[in-house]
């Protein structure tokens, strides 16, 4: 038997196909850009050829020159950011995944996403250091966060297994109804940042070290300095991934090792649906439940257990972004849906469900995100054209059948002509 | 009272059009995740037209001599480009869908997220911030109907009917009514009505008579993309003082659930649509709300915490959907790709 070819691999198909929605995805937004730069007389061709040249190379850009010219080189702080943005990306996009494997669309990321911040934040900043040491109370937390993400995931799930409700409207429904109650979980909290007043609508930083003290018989919280004739209660907070080492590498980023942890939550995951026997079983349910069930196969354990997973993933991501120590939580959700939560979406679709590839495709969605930062710094478009091009390569991800036809088609053409 | 009928109707009806746009689509087969995306896209459109009229000064004599006819009229243009341009957007899922049999629950998706990045990106460009308004007035001096039209004064009543119905009451509601029972007529009641439903259930069995799956699968994704660009703008119109910011806050979602509460039958999705019109309202103004006129805020004086009001809508979605599911009866042929070859 002939062995492939390297080009007639379903795996490097799979992979030109996703270069094929990036690349699409990318002139489409360059298209608008051109459009929008020629129509708008104070833009211009020039602005327009900044703008295109920012979305494609956004993360080399280094400001701007003496002569107002963009300037590009390598940028270890933007470098570092899209690491640590693409963190949660990784969960958020692993839990996608796991849906699509087991055949159902979690579109719940962003509630699960959110249960699993409001459990880890609460028990970072509420567990006194004075009582367990703080690499503890992080894996708490963190376990915490999985746990509630793990119950929130299981709701949609058990509906759909015992209920027969479409997973996709009952993780909207529950997506905003986490929105809501974590709002009114943190409403009712002591967690609200009161330290800086500026700060408004924000939670504490996990970092941030709290000091419940007790001044003339009155209890109150203060930050680090501690006022003189005060009568020490407890000391909370600070807690925050370590940095590994990292934050040296990529000076001036918010990097930290969590993107380790992501990494090898990613492996675990790709073990466990390839190698396991319960990935099989999950695949065989996405696959066809019914003909699993006759196989032996209990779907309805397995639905449940699925979204429950995938709600862990979500809110694993969530638990690393908020333990990081310099993120902050808005905590007024009831508006909109926390954007890591949607864009596992794009993530999933982009790394066809694989969860290495999803690896990849998160640093790629952060590095688009930094590019639209960089937009919005240097010149007068905006941020939101990454989320056009996003949207176009999900666009394309649908028929991604189709595009690998197209790319076969190209290869036997060219195999007919030799 | 009529504050409350007033509200309920104005949450209400944008729902159920929507909402029937989802079934034009489900009928024909497509499944439409994008009502969402759609509503937002026709909300920014919409607004776009009333925007630039009014920069052109089309109707500016009207405003001024206080013809409201012409106003009126000027509102109908505004919904007819909404729903125009809906059509033309959900073009996009119909040729992934139909041409090129895509995964129809990715392809809604990716105009979920096209819609609201593409439309904030015009604004912020346009505007300079993440809100588009009208260029001049707001949304009730223009569009409004209101009892001074009448020639009733400042301090009279219009009675029980006309306060509900007439009073601070936009036309455009009326109209949405009106095509909703004209479109509900046009799927039940004709024979392209019928054709059309006959595609969702077993297109292979239509085909064979004759009928052009492709084309009624088109018009049913294309129709339901009008209707929901007609309710987005709508909606933005009578609760968000016509401005567009790249959000229904989750409104087409909400007419999928209505849509598969109502069992994909008119009828029913109106009633479903006025119950989750009710609990909208009653979330966005409990505070306010005297429901027998005698002055106590009844509701804002049982203490409950708004979020609860806020989640209300959604909680009810599910336990409804949890009540009903079992017996919903779904297209049949929805969300599969037309293949012509297979029985």
């Amino acid at each position: 038997m002939k062995k492939e070819s390297f080009w007639d691999k379903t795996a490097t198909r799979s992979v030109l196909a996703s270069l094929v929605a990036i690349l699409t995805g990318m002139v489409a937004g360059g298209l608008i850009i051109l459009i929008v730069g020629l129509t708008n007389p104070t833009l211009g061709i020039k602005g327009a050829w900044e703008g295109i040249r920012l979305v494609a190379a956004g993360l080399f850009s280094t400001g701007r020159g003496s002569a107002g010219e963009l300037t590009f080189g390598f940028n270890p702080t933007s470098f570092g950011n899209m690491l640590f943005r693409a963190m949660p990306l990784v969960m958020t996009g692993l839990s996608v995944a796991l849906g699509n494997k087991a055949g159902l669309f979690n579109i719940g990321a962003p509630g699960q996403f959110l249960a699993g911040t409001a459990a880890s934040l609460s028990v970072a900043l509420s567990v006194p250091t004075s009582v367990l040491p703080a690499w503890l109370i992080w894996i708490l937390a963190f376990l915490a966060g999985m746990i509630a993400g793990a119950c929130w995931g299981a709701i949609p799930g058990l509906l759909k297994a015992f209920l027969n409700i479409n997973e996709v409207l009952a993780c909207i429904m529950t997506n905003w109804i986490a929105a809501n109650l974590v709002t009114w979980f943190f409403d009712v909290s002591n967690l609200k940042n009161a330290l800086e007043g500026t700060k408004s609508g924000y939670i504490y930083k996990t970092s941030t070290i709290l000091n419940d003290v007790v001044i003339d018989g009155v209890s109150s919280t203060v930050g680090a300095a501690v006022p003189e004739g005060a009568q020490m209660v407890a000391t909370r907070g600070g807690v925050a991934t370590g940095k590994m080492g990292l934050d040296a590498l990529f000076g001036g980023s918010q990097i930290n090792g969590g993107i380790l942890v992501a990494i090898l939550i990613a492996v675990v995951i790709y073990i466990l649906l390839s190698k396991t026997t319960l990935g099989y079983q999950l695949k065989a349910c996405g696959a066809n439940r019914y003909a699993a069930r006759y196989a032996g196969i209990r779907d309805k354990r397995n639905i449940v257990l699925t979204m429950a997973l995938a709600g862990a993933l979500s809110a694993a991501g969530a638990a690393l972004y908020y333990l990081s120590g310099n993120t902050e939580f808005f905590w007024n959700t009831y508006q909109s849906l926390p954007s890591e939560g949607f864009n596992g979406i794009p993530v999933a679709l982009l790394a066809i469900n694989n969860p290495i590839g999803v690896i990849f495709s998160a640093v790629f969605m952060s590095m688009l995100q930094i590019c639209g930062q960089k937009l919005t710094e240097l010149t007068a478009y905006n941020e939101y054209i990454t989320n056009v091009i996003i949207a176009v390569i999900v666009y394309l991800s649908a028929f991604m059948l189709v595009i690998k036809m197209w790319i076969g088609k190209l290869r036997s053409g060219k195999a007919v002509k030799k | 009272m009529p504050f409350l009928i007033r509200q309920t109707l104005v949450y209400a009806v944008p729902l159920m059009l929507v909402a029937l746009a989802g079934v034009f689509a489900e009928r024909s087969g497509i499944i439409n995740l994008a009502l969402e995306g759609i509503m937002i896209f026709g909300a920014f459109m919409g607004v776009l037209f009333v925007r630039f009229v009014q920069q052109w000064g089309w109707f500016q004599a009207a405003y001024d001599a206080k013809n409201y006819l012409a106003l009126q009229g000027f509102c109908t243009l505004a919904i007819l480009f909404a729903a125009a341009c809906g059509a033309v957007f959900s073009l996009l899922l119909a040729f992934a869908a139909i041409n090129l049999k895509a995964d129809q629950t990715i392809g809604g998706t990716a105009l979920n997220l096209l819609a609201p990045a593409l439309v904030l990106f015009f604004i912020r460009i346009l505007a300079n911030q993440n809100t588009l308004n009208m260029y001049t007035g707001d949304a009730a001096s223009w569009f409004m109907l209101k009892k001074a039209m009448f020639g009733y004064g400042r301090t009279q009543q219009m009675g029980f009917l006309g306060s509900t119905f007439v009073d601070k009451v936009y036309v455009a509601t009326y109209i949405c009514i009106l095509v909703f029972v004209v479109m509900s007529v046009v799927l039940y009641k004709t024979r392209f009505g019928l054709r059309l439903r006959s595609c969702g259930e077993n297109p292979q069995a239509s085909a064979s008579l004759g009928i052009n799956v492709i084309k009624m699968r088109y018009a049913g994704t294309v129709l339901s993309g009008a209707l929901a660009g007609m309710g987005g703008f709508v909606y933005v119109l009578t609760t968000a003082n016509c401005s567009a910011n790249g959000d229904v806050a989750g409104f087409g979602f909400l007419a999928l659930a209505v849509m598969i509460f109502g069992n994909w039958k008119p009828l029913n999705i109106c009633g479903a649509a006025l119950l989750f019109g009710l609990f909208k309202c009653i979330a966005a103004s409990y505070s306010t709300l005297d429901i027998n006129g005698d002055g106590v805020y009844m509701l804002k004086n049982l203490n409950i915490n708004t979020n609860i009001y806020r989640m209300l809508p959604y909680v009810i979605t599910l336990v409804v959907l949890a009540f009903t599911s079992k017996s919903s009866r779904a297209p049949k042929a929805e969300g599969i790709p037309y293949d012509p070859g297979k029985r």
